[in-house]
């Protein structure tokens, strides 16, 4: 069990972009949890009561986008899915801004932290995607004159019609009107 | 001798191991001359298949000459060509005696631990997980086939090892899956996966007469293969497939689906992909079944879904009263390898098709575990690795 651990962040920890996607990851996935487990101390700390359930829900949000990015062969568009989630998380800050919240100053350090990591998503998924249209530019060969048949597909339709389909093999007597009616 | 060998996740090594030997009277020992690397190969690499262990030799599309025979494998001689079906068969059991090679009741000599996960027990496969029997794999420089006298193809030495090889697997699983579809002359069949399953799941559909057929992936190249084959293609990441197949069916959907991708299938960003992904990390389920629930949704009602696409295990969010509803009728399984071969081999002869159209590249046993990688990433455009060891 340990080997395979090993072998997989071996084999992703080569490319730096990939690992500060893992980091993101993982970072996903400890806030979402301290959101889902604690939103009532974080509601309290930011002055924002009444927002519970919404801050469990971001939680939620954080935890499923964590597990795209450490589990996807890809994890460009789930570093996206976080720069999505920043603004949202950004914007409902922003409320707290309000000057009646005695938590103001907090929120104020709170906006500060958010705008660092959404920073570091942007760059991030900004060379993820780069790298991924290099991939799509790369070339790949055209495999057009792979037929495998003597004659083109139009001249090769139905060639094999003397093949006898074994009874075991064939569609039930009483759906063949129906899929055969063009 | 050296074999391509299973160490964990990712890890194939080209190790040295110990020569095969006879062990039972109807074994044959073969000195392969070509093997080929294949999509289920792939589920072991990534580790989606439960029953591998640290040691186990890979490969189950193997030819060679035949080098020794026990003393009751009495239809080959040293120096016959042969190639040999991944299915082991006895020839004897009830099921082997209605063609269903592929649960053939004797082969599979871990049948006590299959019973139990599988209710009853599958056939005998080479180099596939503990389940199938644990038969060493051909990704070697010898195999030991069991039930030699039944289990392999003659092939004359008139065809060369690259127009053959495949009569071991892919060839007969494309055939069989269109086979499966029962393809009327008026039928759009619908094909998920340009692989080398779904190219020869093409070319089956066009030989058995399909009126239309259509083919899905995001890989250009595979793309432009399967468009050489005559399918119409669709690329899953530049447009909806459902929108695109009722277009081409008159809004109707295709009367017949092929899903020659399997467990490990990809989505753009939909909900069931992401709610896959997320359960299978945390090992609530083990397949990624995105395909399966699309051709439930397009499928015309009446029609066929055949599944050559390989399942490990537990697949959620099916739809499953949707196809209930539709009238769906299902078709599946490892293929009956030596059901179709005699058929097939004639075809190539008579040059009909030639199924080495398939093959983007040719390597030696130490290639192999970089190779692995190759085929996985789809890189450097690789569609079908084959190996002279
Ligand atoms: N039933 C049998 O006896 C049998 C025999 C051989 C192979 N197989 C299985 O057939 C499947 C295909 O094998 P292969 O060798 O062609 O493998 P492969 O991995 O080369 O091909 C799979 C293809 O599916 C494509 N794909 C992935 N997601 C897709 C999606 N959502 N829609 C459309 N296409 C998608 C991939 O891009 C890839 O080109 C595998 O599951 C393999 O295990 C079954
Ligand atoms: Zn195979
Ligand atoms: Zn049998």
């Amino acid at each position: 069990m340990s080997g395979r651990g090993t072998q997989r962040r071996r084999g992703r920890r080569t490319d730096s972009t990939l690992a500060v996607a893992q980091g993101l990851g993982w970072f996903s996935i400890g806030l979402g949890l301290v959101e889902v487990l604690a939103p009532q101390a974080l509601a309290r700390g930011l002055g924002m009561r009444g927002h519970e359930r919404l801050i469990a829900s971001y939680g939620a949000r954080e935890i499923a986008t964590g597990i795209g990015i450490l589990t996807a062969r890809d994890p460009t568009p789930w570093i996206w899915g976080r720069v999505a989630g920043d603004a949202l998380d950004l914007g409902t800050l922003a409320t707290g801004l309000d000057g009646r919240n005695r938590q103001r100053e907090k929120v104020g350090l709170a906006l500060a932290a958010v705008a660092g990591v959404t920073l570091l998503d942007l760059l991030c998924g900004r060379a993820l995607s780069a790298r991924r249209s290099g991939r799509r530019l790369a070339r790949h060969r055209d495999y057009s004159d792979r037929r495998g048949m003597p004659q083109p597909p139009e001249a090769m339709r139905g060639a094999a019609r003397d093949f006898e389909i074994p009874r075991d093999f064939r569609t039930p007597e009483a759906l063949r009107p129906w899929t055969s009616a063009a | 001798m050296r074999a391509l060998v299973w160490h964990g996740k990712h890890d194939i090594r080209c190790d040295s191991v110990p020569d095969p030997r006879i062990e039972e009277p109807r074994d044959a020992i073969i000195r392969v001359t070509s093997c080929a690397i294949c999509g289920s190969d792939l589920h072991l690499y990534d580790n989606f298949m439960p029953g591998m262990k640290n040691g186990d030799i890979m490969g189950h599309e193997t030819m060679g000459i035949v080098e020794e025979v026990g003393p009751e494998c009495r239809n080959l001689k040293k120096g016959d060509r042969v190639v040999i079906p991944f299915t082991i068969l006895c020839g004897e059991c009830d099921q082997c005696k209605r063609g269903n090679f592929s649960v053939c009741e004797r082969s599979n000599r871990n049948k006590d631990i299959a019973d139990k996960i599988f209710g009853h027990a599958t056939a005998g496969l080479f180099g596939y997980t503990h389940l199938t029997g644990g038969y060493p794999g051909g990704q070697a420089e010898y195999l030991r086939v069991p039930f030699a006298d039944r289990t392999h193809i003659k092939v004359p030495d008139s065809l060369t090892d690259e127009q053959v090889l495949f009569l071991s697997d892919i060839f007969p699983t494309g055939w069989q899956a269109a086979v499966q579809c029962d393809i009327e002359p008026t039928d759009t069949v619908a094909i998920w996966g340009c692989g080398p399953v779904g190219q020869m799941a093409i070319r089956s559909a066009i030989l058995l007469g399909a009126r239309q057929v259509i083919a899905i992936d995001r890989v250009p190249e595979r793309l432009s293969m399967a468009k050489a084959g005559g399918a119409i293609t669709i690329n899953f990441e530049e447009e909806s497939v459902v929108e695109r197949l009722n277009e081409l069916t008159h809004g109707k959907g295709p009367e017949k689906c092929i899903d020659a991708v399997g467990l490990e299938a990809h989505a753009t960003a939909t909900l069931d992909s992401m709610y896959d992904r997320a359960k299978q990390a945390v090992m609530l389920e083990t397949d990624r079944p995105h395909v399966l629930r699309e051709m439930m949704y397009v499928c015309r009602p009446a029609g066929t879904l055949s599944i050559p696409g390989v399942y490990g295990g537990l697949l959620d969010k099916i739809p499953f009263g949707m196809a209930m509803n539709k009238g769906l009728t299902f078709r599946m399984g490892q293929t009956h390898v030596n059901r179709w071969t005699d058929d097939l081999l004639r075809r190539i002869e008579q040059g009909q098709i030639d199924p080495s159209f398939v093959i983007t590249h040719r390597i030696g046993l130490e290639q192999g575990p970089e190779m692995y990688k190759t085929f996985r990433d789809k890189q450097d455009s690789c569609i079908k690795v084959v190996i002279r060891p």
